[in-house]
C-alpha cells in the first residue's frame, strides 16, 4: 500500500497548490519533501499533539508509512485524558509543532517538527502499514481510540479525478477530527490546494477566507452550514460541491442551501469516527432511500431494534483497548435511530441520548453532576431541547432542596441565577443549560435509575 | 397617523423589540461576548455572537414569546441583520407570515 507521502506525490500537484491557514501556509511539494523525523521514529507508536492544523498535517504525512502507529490529539483534548490515550496505545514518543506548550510529565521524547526542507531527504523506508488512531468519545470521560489505516480512511474517495480543472478544498472541520481528515486526504490524494480555518474564528471571517482562497469544495455539519446561511457574505463563495455531515441534514438545511447554492452539488454524507464514511447522498432530499438497506457492495446496512449497524471496509479494524467495536458478524452498531417514513429512512436521534449540540457531544450525565454539586440542588435531569440553530441545546430540570422555593418566585429566580452561574464555572458554554426548570420530583426506572426519553 | 385597531392580545412591537434586545444582551453577558450595538442595519455575523448564543437566544425568545418562527421558516430566508431578526420575531407574534 503507497505511503500518504506516495500518494500525494502521485497525484502530481500542481506547483502553486497548498495547504492553508490564515496566516500560515505550506506548500503540498514541501508537505512531501520535509525529511524531518520520520526516520527517528519509525516503527514507533507515535502522539501527535500540535497546536496547529498545519503541523498536525505534516506529521501525519511524515510519520504514515514510518510510524508503526500514529494517535491524533483532537484540539482542546483534556490533558487529563492522555495518560490513559498514552497506555491504550502504547505510545512512545510525542510528535508536536510547539514542544514549549506541552502538558508537562508526559513522560516521553518529544520530537518537534522543522520546517518543511530543514533535513535532508530522508531515506527511511515509508512501506509500513501505519495505524492511525483516532478519538471518539467514550461513554465516560476517557476517549476511546479508534483504529483505521489509510487504506480504509481513503477507501470512499473517488479514484479518478474528474476533468476540468481541480477543486479547491475547504472545511469548516478541524482535521484533527474524523470528518476534516477525510477533508484533508481528499485535498491531499487528489493534489488539490485546500484552505483551513479555526473553529474560534467568526464565522464571517472564515467565510472570506474561503472566498479569497478560491474555495470551490466544503466541508462542514449541518450547524456550520446553518450559520453559513445566517451570515451576509462580504465576497460571495462559489461553490460547486457542499457537503455535510456529522449531524442529521434535514431538508430545511438543504433546501436553503440549493437555492443559495443553485449550480452546486450538495451531498450530505453518513459517516463515523467508527464506521468511516459509510454512504453519502445527493438527491436532495433528507435521510436515505430505502434500498440502501440490504443492498449488495462493499457498504452492507441493516436495522436491528431502530438502530443502524454497519459493516464496511471502511470501518476501523477495532479499538484500541478492551471494547469491541463490531458484533460476531462484524456489523458496527451505529447507536443511530432510524424510522422508515415514506420509502425513505430518517433518522431520529442517537440511542444513548448523547446531546448534539452543533456538532458537540454533550452527555447529560457529565452536565447532572455539575448540576447536582449546586447546593440548592438536589436531583437533576438533563436533555437535549431542538433547536433550529445547533440541531440541540441543553436543558435541564432541577429538583430543589428546598420544597419552600416553589412558592417564592424571587427565591427561585436567584436560585436560577445561581445555579446557572455555577453551570458556567463548571462546563463549557455549549453544556451548560440553555433553560432551567424547576420540577417537583422526576420519573425513576423499576432500576431505580433517572427515566430518560431516549432509554 | 392613521388609528389602527389594537390587538390586546398580542404584545406591541416595541415590546417584541425590547424582548429580542434584552435577551440578547444577557445572552452577550453571561457568555462574555462583546455585543455591537444593536442597531438595525447590523450584521448578525458581527454582532460578537457566536451559533451558540444564538441558539441559547431563540430559545430563551420562544420560552418568553411562545413561538420559534425558525421552525416555521419554510423557504430559503434566514435572517441576516438584527433589524431582520426582530422583524421575523415580530411577525411571527403577529401570527402572520413575514
Amino acid at each position: 500500500m503507497a505511503s500518504l507521502r506516495a500518494r500525494i506525490a502521485a497525484a502530481r500537484p500542481d506547483p502553486g497548490a497548498r495547504l492553508a491557514a490564515p496566516g500560515a501556509s505550506l506548500g503540498l511539494g514541501d508537505l512531501i519533501r520535509s525529511g524531518g523525523f520520520g526516520a527517528e521514529l519509525a516503527g514507533r507508536s507515535v502522539l501527535v499533539l500540535t497546536a496547529t492544523q498545519i503541523g498536525a498535517a505534516q506529521a501525519l504525512v511524515e510519520l504514515d508509512g514510518r510510524a508503526r502507529r500514529l494517535v491524533l490529539c483532537p484540539p482542546g483534548a483534556p490533558a487529563e485524558h492522555l495518560p490513559h490515550v498514552i497506555a491504550e496505545a502504547g505510545v512512545e514518543a510525542v510528535a508536536t509543532d510547539r514542544p514549549e506548550q506541552l502538558p508537562a510529565h508526559l513522560g516521553l521524547p518529544v520530537h518537534a517538527l522543522r520546517p518543511p526542507g530543514a533535513a535532508a531527504a530522508t531515506s527511511a523506508a515509508d512501506d509500513l502499514a501505519t495505524e492511525w488512531l483516532m478519538f471518539t468519545s467514550g461513554t465516560t470521560g476517557a476517549p476511546k481510540l479508534v483504529i483505521h489505516k489509510l487504506d480504509g480512511l481513503t477507501a470512499a474517495l473517488s479514484p479518478t479525478a474528474p476533468a476540468g480543472p481541480r477543486p479547491v478544498w475547504g472545511t469548516f472541520y478541524d482535521i484533527r477530527r474524523f470528518g476534516g481528515l477525510q477533508a484533508l486526504l481528499r485535498a491531499l490524494t487528489g493534489g488539490c490546494a485546500m484552505a483551513l480555518s479555526e473553529a474560534s474564528s467568526p464565522i464571517a471571517d472564515r467565510l472570506a477566507w474561503f472566498a479569497r482562497f478560491g474555495v470551490s469544495h466544503l466541508t462542514g455539519t449541518p450547524s456550520h452550514w446553518r450559520l453559513l446561511l445566517m451570515t451576509a457574505q462580504s465576497e460571495p463563495l462559489d461553490l460547486a460541491y457542499l457537503r455535510l455531515s456529522g449531524e442529521i441534514a434535514d431538508q430545511a438545511v438543504l433546501d436553503q442551501l440549493g437555492a443559495m447554492f443553485p449550480k452546486a452539488r450538495i451531498v450530505h454524507a453518513y459517516a463515523s469516527t467508527e464506521a468511516g464514511v459509510g454512504f453519502e447522498v445527493d438527491d436532495g432530499l433528507e435521510g436515505f432511500p430505502e434500498d440502501f438497506v440490504g443492498r449488495d457492495g462493499p457498504v452492507e446496512l441493516k436495522v436491528v431494534d431502530g438502530s443502524l449497524r454497519i459493516r464496511s471496509p471502511r470501518a476501523a479494524s477495532g479499538y484500541a483497548g478492551p471494547t469491541a467495536l463490531t458484533d460476531e458478524a462484524g456489523f458496527i452498531d451505529s447507536g443511530d435511530m432510524v424510522e422508515l417514513r415514506e420509502g425513505r429512512w430518517r433518522f431520529v436521534g442517537r440511542r444513548g441520548g448523547v446531546i448534539n449540540v452543533g456538532g458537540l457531544k454533550v452527555h447529560p450525565e457529565e452536565v447532572e453532576a455539575v448540576l447536582n454539586r449546586h447546593p440548592a440542588v438536589r436531583m437533576s435531569r438533563v436533555q437535549a431541547r431542538r433547536s433550529p440553530i445547533t440541531g440541540s441545546v441543553v436543558s435541564a430540570e432541577v429538583a430543589l432542596d428546598d420544597p419552600q422555593a416553589a412558592n417564592s418566585p424571587e427565591l427561585q429566580a436567584r436560585l436560577r441565577a445561581s445555579i446557572l452561574d455555577h453551570c458556567r464555572a463548571a462546563l463549557p458554554p455549549h453544556k451548560t443549560p440553555v433553560s432551567l426548570r424547576f420540577v417537583a420530583g422526576m420519573q425513576m426506572t423499576a432500576a431505580g435509575k433517572l427515566e430518560r426519553a431516549n432509554a | 397617523m392613521q388609528e389602527t385597531a389594537i390587538d390586546t392580545r398580542a404584545p406591541a412591537s416595541d415590546d417584541i423589540r425590547s424582548v429580542v434586545v434584552a435577551a440578547i444582551e444577557a445572552t452577550a453577558q453571561a457568555q462574555e461576548k462583546a455585543l455591537q450595538p444593536l442597531v438595525d442595519d447590523l450584521l448578525l455575523a458581527e454582532s460578537g455572537l457566536d451559533s451558540l448564543c444564538f441558539a441559547i437566544i431563540v430559545a430563551q425568545l420562544e420560552d418568553e414569546l411562545g413561538v420559534d418562527p425558525f421552525s416555521t421558516l419554510n423557504d430559503a430566508f434566514f435572517p441576516v441583520t438584527f433589524g431582520e431578526f426582530v422583524g421575523l420575531y415580530e411577525a411571527a407574534a403577529r401570527g402572520g407570515a413575514s
